[in-house]
């Protein structure tokens, strides 16, 4: 029984990346903290991951009030019109 | 259900550009993320409507009818990306065969971190060290994570939308964050 739920470091911080967005399943979550009794490199790497998130997670607040106003120059929207022009001729 | 009186849109390729450069621009650099390539994609993607706007039966708006190709177009663009030959493939972090079959690499094996702390989070020379290291992983790896965790898509959404499966963005997610996490390690936190 306990073999099923024995997971490699490389499925366990899978599972981890996977738990970083709230997709990992009960199932998953079980083996994690199985494997995590008995890998120390593995833990630290969650516990890393998790600091991470939230990084990321501030980076991407912050892209996207600067994204908002993100768009094409008139003079690159004149050149497509050009090239269009030209097209549809 | 049908509606005797439906709407029968019509195209009018000479208002396109007015109309839907900013549109299709946005949507495809929140993907993307690259401005050339962005506004590559939305040239591309009036053309191509030019050439089959005879194909147009007018059952959606000009808009969701454009939107369809550049979604095409991102598709094409992501295959691409995926099959290039000889590009530089994301570093092993585990041991792919052997006893030691999914083990940490020795040189891989997380290291502490001595300068990691709350008050980092908002450190914006953390955050452009991020986006260069995001910048060194393989294209691919580098359009799925942004994807997911800075424009923060749902799974099901970013699958439909590349056309790949949920353990193929899981395994790309995995291989990109480990990745993200060892640039880290040497060049911010235990640099």
């Amino acid at each position: 029984m306990f073999k099923k739920v024995e997971i490699s470091c490389d499925e366990a911080t899978t599972i981890c990346d996977k738990n970083q967005y709230g997709e990992a399943t009960l199932l998953d979550k079980i083996k994690l903290s199985i494997h995590f009794l008995r890998c120390k490199i593995c833990s630290l790497y969650s516990k890393q991951n998790t600091f991470l998130t939230k990084v990321y997670s501030k980076k991407a607040r912050t892209d996207q009030t600067h994204k908002a106003t993100l768009c094409m120059s008139d003079e690159e929207k004149e050149k497509i019109r050009k090239e269009f022009e030209k097209h549809s001729a | 259900m049908d509606e005797p009186t439906a709407v029968v849109h019509k195209l009018d390729p000479n208002k396109w550009i007015d109309n839907y450069s900013d549109y299709l621009f946005n949507y495809a650099i929140v993907r993307v993320n690259n401005h050339d390539l962005a506004k590559d994609l939305v040239q591309e993607t009036f053309f191509a409507g030019l050439k089959s706007a005879k194909n147009f039966e007018g059952k959606s708006t000009e808009r969701t009818w454009l939107i369809s190709i550049l979604k095409r177009k991102i598709i094409d663009h992501y295959r691409k990306i995926n099959s290039k030959k000889g590009q530089a493939e994301v570093r092993m972090n585990f041991y792919a065969d052997g006893d030691n079959e999914g083990s940490w690499l020795e040189e891989r094996v997380p290291q502490s971190w001595d300068n990691e702390a709350e008050k980092q989070i908002e450190n914006k020379e953390l955050h452009s060290q991020i986006e260069e290291c995001i910048d060194h992983l393989p294209e691919k790896y580098a359009m799925v994570f942004r994807m997911k965790t800075i424009q923060e898509f749902d799974t099901e959404d970013i699958c439909k939308e590349l056309d790949i499966t949920p353990s193929n963005l899981w395994v790309i997610i995995h291989r990109a964050r480990t990745q993200l996490r060892k640039c880290l390690e040497e060049n911010w936190f235990n640099n």
